[in-house]
């Protein structure tokens, strides 16, 4: 019997599964996890003999395929060639907006986060964005972000095709409902029951009383997260990739 | 007419007070030089991270050579958050100008075709928007009902950035860095520190053309082996990490931000 799966292994697992079905999927920088989990749906659908993933990480000189620059991410969005990317945001509101700025007010805000990236683009455009935010907490998961780097949802007068999908944590998964503006709680990981869930999200959600629990990898894939995934994962975030388990 | 220069003549070349492009980290950024810009007390820079910065822009701002950023974002990638960045930020030394990837490129583009201004999807909605006085909404000019956003075109004064060779005739190789080229494009000139420099035209073969940035946008180029140290430089040689966490820990404070620039070799 290996090492048990690690919190982190379960959401890479979990990514990929929310991954299932897209033919092209980009990771941004600084996103070892989403990195991961897209190279682990791309070999599960290899060896399952599946259709084909293109991923594309920045940053990546072995994992990326673009020749134009980094425009070349914003204009296959805008062209409707890429199926899903990932958002963090130091926080994330019962809206779906996120925010990358930083906390208080603009500009002088007390806690400053590195900026928007391509946040205010990319979540008008790509069909399944995946919002990743490890930490699980009132201050990470607000009723309204202080700053909204990229919003939620639009009116119809606003050309939108893409948005929020999902919301993922290290202690639960969410769906998103773009009609109603509103996340659900879909399962809560190994240790989390939903009234620690509800007790540690700041915004209002629907199935409060969620009795699912986040399915785990089964042992082959668990082996192939500490094989092939972990070395693919080295060129880009040698430190991420050295602290995962390796293989038996 | 591409010069060819020292490093330190380079330097002299970029004046403060200037609109002044610069390329991500481990793509094309150049901290060797702009540790002589900093020797050298350069002050009041319009820096445009194209489209984002790291640990060369939080240098400039540590230094107090930065009067306005425009940037996506500035972090030091797996070293965490830039400290010197947040600390101006907090202090407001710095005028902000936030933006979003996709909208800097944009902007370059307007200024790389001559145009004043590029539409772009997405944004509306975002206080990325609302805080910038040079983008607006407009409608679609062919269809009424669509809102759209339109960015102003970007034009700094002066690219700097690092690439791995140059030839004697001023021709620069770029390979698969189209946003470096196009940041080149965009600005009135192009200065580039590069690894080596080829006595045979890298226009020559046709293989390696489409990746080369022609001359016709090259001020100055100057050799300096290493010039992206301790960042990487793209597809040559990767990030030194432990010397971007020994900044990052450093520049935790002023002083120790003082300390790591006086104490640490730079690339020269």
């Amino acid at each position: 019997m290996s090492e048990a799966c690690t919190s982190r292994e379960l959401m890479i697992y979990t990514i990929s599964r929310l991954l299932r079905g897209v033919r092209h999927v980009a990771v941004g920088q600084s996103s070892p996890m989403p990195a991961a989990g897209a190279m682990l749906l791309r070999a599960l659908n290899e060896r399952d003999g599946l259709e084909r993933v293109q991923v594309s990480i920045l940053g990546s000189v072995k994992h990326n395929s673009f020749t134009g620059g980094a425009e070349e991410l914003f204009d296959c969005a805008a062209q409707g060639r890429l199926d899903a990317f990932f958002l963090g945001g130091g926080q994330i509101d019962g809206q779906g907006n996120v925010n990358l700025v930083g906390t208080g007010d603009y500009p002088n805000n007390p806690v400053r986060w590195p900026g928007s990236f391509g946040s205010a683009y990319l979540y008008f455009l790509v069909p399944r964005v995946i919002l990743f935010r490890e930490e699980h907490s009132l201050r990470s998961l607000v009723e309204r972000v202080d700053f909204v780097s990229a919003p939620g949802v639009s009116d119809e007068t606003v050309y939108r095709r893409g948005g929020p999908h999902a919301l993922l944590t290290n202690a639960a998964l969410f769906s998103f409902d773009r009609e109603a503006g509103r996340f659900r709680l879909e399962s809560t990981h190994p240790g989390y029951g939903w009234r620690d869930i509800r007790g540690t999200t700041g915004f209002a959600y629907d199935n409060e009383q969620c009795e699912i629990s986040t399915p785990l990898p089964d042992e082959a894939t668990l082996a192939l997260m500490r094989s092939r995934i972990r070395e693919e994962l080295r060129e880009c975030y040698p430190q991420f990739a050295g602290n995962m388990p390796g293989p038996g | 007419m591409t010069d060819f220069v020292t490093p330190q003549e380079m330097a002299e070349r970029i004046p403060s007070g200037c609109k002044l492009g610069l390329a991500p980290d481990d793509y094309a950024a150049a901290p060797g030089l702009v540790r002589m810009l900093i020797d050298r007390g350069i002050r009041d820079l319009h820096v445009v991270c194209a489209p984002i910065g790291g640990m060369q822009v939080d240098m400039l701002i540590g230094a107090g050579a930065v009067a306005t950023l425009e940037t996506s974002a500035v972090s030091l990638g797996e070293a965490g958050g830039a400290p010197c960045f947040s600390r101006a930020v907090r202090d407001g030394s710095i005028r902000l100008r936030d933006a979003t990837c996709p909208a800097v490129f944009a902007g370059l583009t307007a200024s790389e075709k001559g145009v004043p201004f590029m539409p772009i999807r997405g944004i509306i909605g975002s206080d990325v928007l609302k805080k910038r006085d040079d983008w607006k909404v407009t409608s679609n000019p062919f269809d009424d009902a669509e809102k759209i956003v339109v960015v102003s075109a970007i034009r700094p004064d002066i690219a700097l950035f690092h690439a791995p060779e140059a030839d004697r005739f001023g021709n620069v190789r770029l390979g698969r860095r189209r946003e470096t080229m196009l940041l080149a494009h965009a600005s009135k000139q192009a200065f580039v520190t590069v690894e080596r420099i080829s006595e045979t035209s890298l226009l020559e073969d046709e293989k390696m053309a489409a990746g080369v940035l022609p001359a016709i946008y090259v001020g100055a180029v100057a050799e300096l082996k290493n010039g992206a140290w301790p960042t990487g430089l793209y597809a040559e040689y990767p990030r030194d990490g432990q010397e971007v966490e020994k900044y990052a820990r450093a520049a935790r404070s002023p002083e120790g931000f003082q300390a790591y620039i006086r104490d640490s070799r730079s690339a020269a």
